[in-house]
């Protein structure tokens, strides 16, 4: 078996083998999703557990979907930031749920490391499900296995990931998952909005849009954090989207099959003009969000196969 | 009083940079002859086996929680903890809750403090009022009282207006002021030191240019009032030509750097692992570096242990959420000891450092390994290796970034005015 994780965390932590044993699982469960009859059995019995520590309704119905058709029992736990204390409600919360036994405790959180905290102090396994401005590894394997469907491959692609990349954890995913898949990776943004130590990743870096998109087969915009803004990174939303919008115009200077992705929502007419989004031919984001509950339910299977494992190897005293 | 005799020791002398093979006689509390042939009659006579002598260490910047967190340091485990560690006279710092600004506070710590340590301690005091940056405190008041140094600790003044007249004043009393060099606005919430792996951490960085400007703008107050200055911590590259300019020109400045700053860098954080994270947060292995070559140099006059009790609960949060600071005072000595064996610093290099200097610029009469200084010794073995486990440190707070790691350098024995207050043999004190 090539994927070996305990836990979810991050794409750091998987090498590209397990990667692909992600994306080809996962391109089986997007048949099975086509299907009237979308039910397995392949978490039958087991529990699990998404608390959101920050409000989401894509991801998290995403994953009590998958949860779902995979024959889990699934309970939705969402704690508004307001009324937790951070911290130290973190690990008691997890204690607590821990002594439920529950399989899979799917969790986002606000602070990056958090989920890392988690999975530390509970015996079940663990997906992030976005920590701070850390990882949202799900996010990357949806959109890799969009790329590799709609490209038919995931290596040897020219990406180019644009926007605020210093408040994204979906850039800091995707941007390690293609480079582990060996892809050239190209960063395009305002200065204000690039992280530190940008120049150290290996990336190519733009600050002008259609230089970094020139011959681009692969655009990924990324949303305007808006409420993440804690200072004047940039001077006004139309100015933004005069410079980096994206717009027909600019994704001119990209491949003519070059295809254009959102992690959604979207900010329409702060970083991607409606019309491009709604390009059958270009925009690939409806599909992302498709690819996003396959690849969720490959990565629960797979995780509880190694949970189930695991426990089985504890059981009968085999060490592993 | 009893009179001891130390022999067969390998003394170390961090005012000649020297070291030797030979005996010290301690007698009322100083050291009495160095290089006696035989022992007095009566004496104490102890085989030093070979091992180093050096002057304790006199560390510059102990944060003890009294008054107001006694359940992660009192003055008594902290006091253990300095015997344990080598550490003769602890300089403990008035961030405390409420802070150390008055001095009837400081004269209620100053006697707490003496019931219960075995080993010195003296007392700085807050530079403002609640170190809140809007009104100096009585600034002579506490300099009769027994106050050491002025310091608001991290706590930064950013209106240059209060910090210049506290400047000013301090001067017309000659009085040494202690400050955190960081730009304020720059630093603001940062957890980690700006670069690629705060970025994958996806942690707010600072950069160290912030250290720099923030060294900058008090070596032009200290230009402008004249006083006695003392950077706490100058952990950065960038900050060494501002210093280097300042102490040519003959300001009277020295700096400081802490244990941590100088045996780890920002990728020991890891998986986010907040027993490493410190205030200011630690940083690249380059900077690491060129700051122990500074205190070779003589640079960076100060080594310290920064020691800061933080309890589990504080530690055990999200990396952004958790409390700043690590133990030190039982480490300080073997971790120190990780530059002797890289070859980056000799031993009477780094007693200079960690004895000497901060002795010396609080006018204290420690630090030295001669007839008639007081005898504060530290007996160790610098090649002891050992495990650390954070639950044998005396310190009620176990905060080290240290644990379970190998470490080199243990204390036998730790002498104050010429008693011993830690013995390794007898697990204890002495």
């Amino acid at each position: 078996m090539s994927f070996r994780a305990r836990h979810l965390l991050g794409i750091e932590h998987l090498a590209p083998d397990e990667i692909r044993a992600v994306l080809d699982l996962a391109d089986q469960y997007v048949e099975l999703n086509r299907r009237t009859v979308k039910r397995t059995d392949a978490l039958a019995g087991m529990t699990q557990i998404n608390m959101f520590f920050e409000n989401s309704t894509r991801t998290q119905s995403s994953f009590e979907l998958a949860g779902k058709r995979l024959g889990a029992d699934v309970m939705n736990m969402t704690v508004a930031q307001s009324s937790v204390k951070k911290g130290e409600t973190l690990i008691d919360t997890a204690l607590t749920l821990n002594a439920m036994h529950p399989d899979l405790l799917v969790v986002r959180h606000p602070s990056s490391g958090a989920v890392n905290l988690l999975a530390s102090k509970v015996n079940c396994a663990v997906l992030n499900a976005g920590d701070g401005r850390h990882e949202h590894p799900t996010q990357a394997l949806l959109d890799a296995l969009t790329i590799r469907r709609a490209k038919g491959r995931i290596h040897r692609l020219t990406v180019a990931i644009c926007g605020d990349i210093a408040h994204s954890r979906v850039a800091r995913s995707n941007l390690i998952l293609l480079g582990k898949m060996e892809n050239r990776v190209r960063l395009i943004g305002p200065p204000t909005l690039m992280p530190s130590g940008v120049a150290e990743f290996g990336c190519e870096v733009f600050d002008d849009m259609a230089a970094g998109l020139k011959d681009a087969d692969v655009v990924m915009m990324l949303r305007l954090q808006k409420e993440r803004m804690d200072g004047g990174f940039i001077p006004s939303e139309r100015e933004y989207f005069h410079r980096y919008g994206l717009d027909a115009e600019k994704l001119a200077h990209a491949r003519p099959d070059a295809i254009v992705m959102h992690p959604g929502p979207m900010n329409r007419g702060v970083e991607i003009d409606g019309t491009i989004a709604d390009d059958i031919n270009r925009s690939v984001i409806q599909e992302q969000v498709e690819m996003g509950v396959a690849v969720r339910m490959a990565c629960m299977d797979l995780l509880a196969r190694n949970l189930r494992a695991e426990r089985g190897r504890a059981a009968t005293g085999v060490m592993a | 009083m009893t009179t001891t005799y130390l022999h067969n020791a390998r003394l170390i002398d961090p005012e000649t940079l020297e070291e030797r093979q030979g005996t010290v006689i301690l007698d009322r509390g100083e050291i009495a002859v160095i290089g006696a042939a035989v022992a007095p009659k009566g004496a104490r006579v102890i085989d030093c086996g070979g091992k180093c002598l050096a002057p304790g260490i006199v560390d510059l910047g102990v944060k003890v929680g009294e008054p107001g967190e006694r359940h992660k340091e009192s003055f008594r485990s902290a006091g253990l903890a300095a015997a344990a560690g080598g550490v003769t006279t602890m300089i403990v710092r008035p961030d405390t809750t409420p802070a150390i600004d008055s001095p009837e506070m400081l004269e209620f710590v100053t006697r707490r403090a003496r019931e219960a340590s075995p080993v010195r301690i003296r007392h700085m005091a807050a530079l403002t009022k609640g170190r809140e940056g809007r009104e100096m405190t009585e600034i002579g008041f506490l300099l009769d009282a027994g106050a050491v140094a002025f310091s608001d600790c991290d706590h930064v003044t950013g209106n240059t207006k209060v910090l210049s007249r506290a400047f000013t004043y301090a001067r017309s009393l000659n009085a040494l002021v202690v400050a955190h060099p960081q730009d304020p606005g720059l630093s603001a919430g940062a957890a980690v030191t700006t670069g690629k792996f705060a970025s994958l951490r996806g942690l707010p960085g600072v950069s160290p240019m912030a250290e720099r400007m923030g060294l900058d703008r008090d070596l032009a107050l200290v230009e402008m009032a004249g006083v006695r200055y003392h950077a706490d911590q100058i952990t950065c590259a960038r900050s060494l030509p501002p210093l280097e300019r300042a102490k040519r020109n003959g300001l009277d400045v020295t700096a400081g750097v802490s244990i941590h700053h100088l045996t780890l860098n920002d990728l020991d954080v890891g998986d986010y692992r907040t027993f490493f994270k410190v205030k200011p947060p630690l940083r690249s292995e380059e900077d690491r570096l060129a700051v122990v070559e500074a205190v070779a140099s003589g640079l960076i006059d100060i080594i310290c242990s920064m020691h800061t009790p933080q309890d589990e609960e504080s530690k055990r949060l999200p990396y952004e959420d958790a409390a700043s600071g690590a133990v030190a005072l039982q480490t300080l000595l073997p971790a120190a000891m990780r530059l002797y064996h890289a070859g980056q610093l000799t031993l009477p290099q780094l007693f200079r450092a960690m004895a000497l200097n901060p002795a010396k610029r609080l006018g204290l009469p420690q630090g030295r390994l001669a007839e008639g200084a007081p005898a504060d010794l530290v007996l160790f073995d610098p090649d002891a290796p050992f495990v650390l486990d954070r639950f044998t440190l005396r310190s009620k707070s176990k905060n080290t970034p240290f644990d379970g790691q190998r470490m080199e350098g243990r204390v036998l024995m730790t002498f104050v005015g010429g008693e011993a207050v830690f013995d390794h043999a007898t697990g204890g004190t002495a």
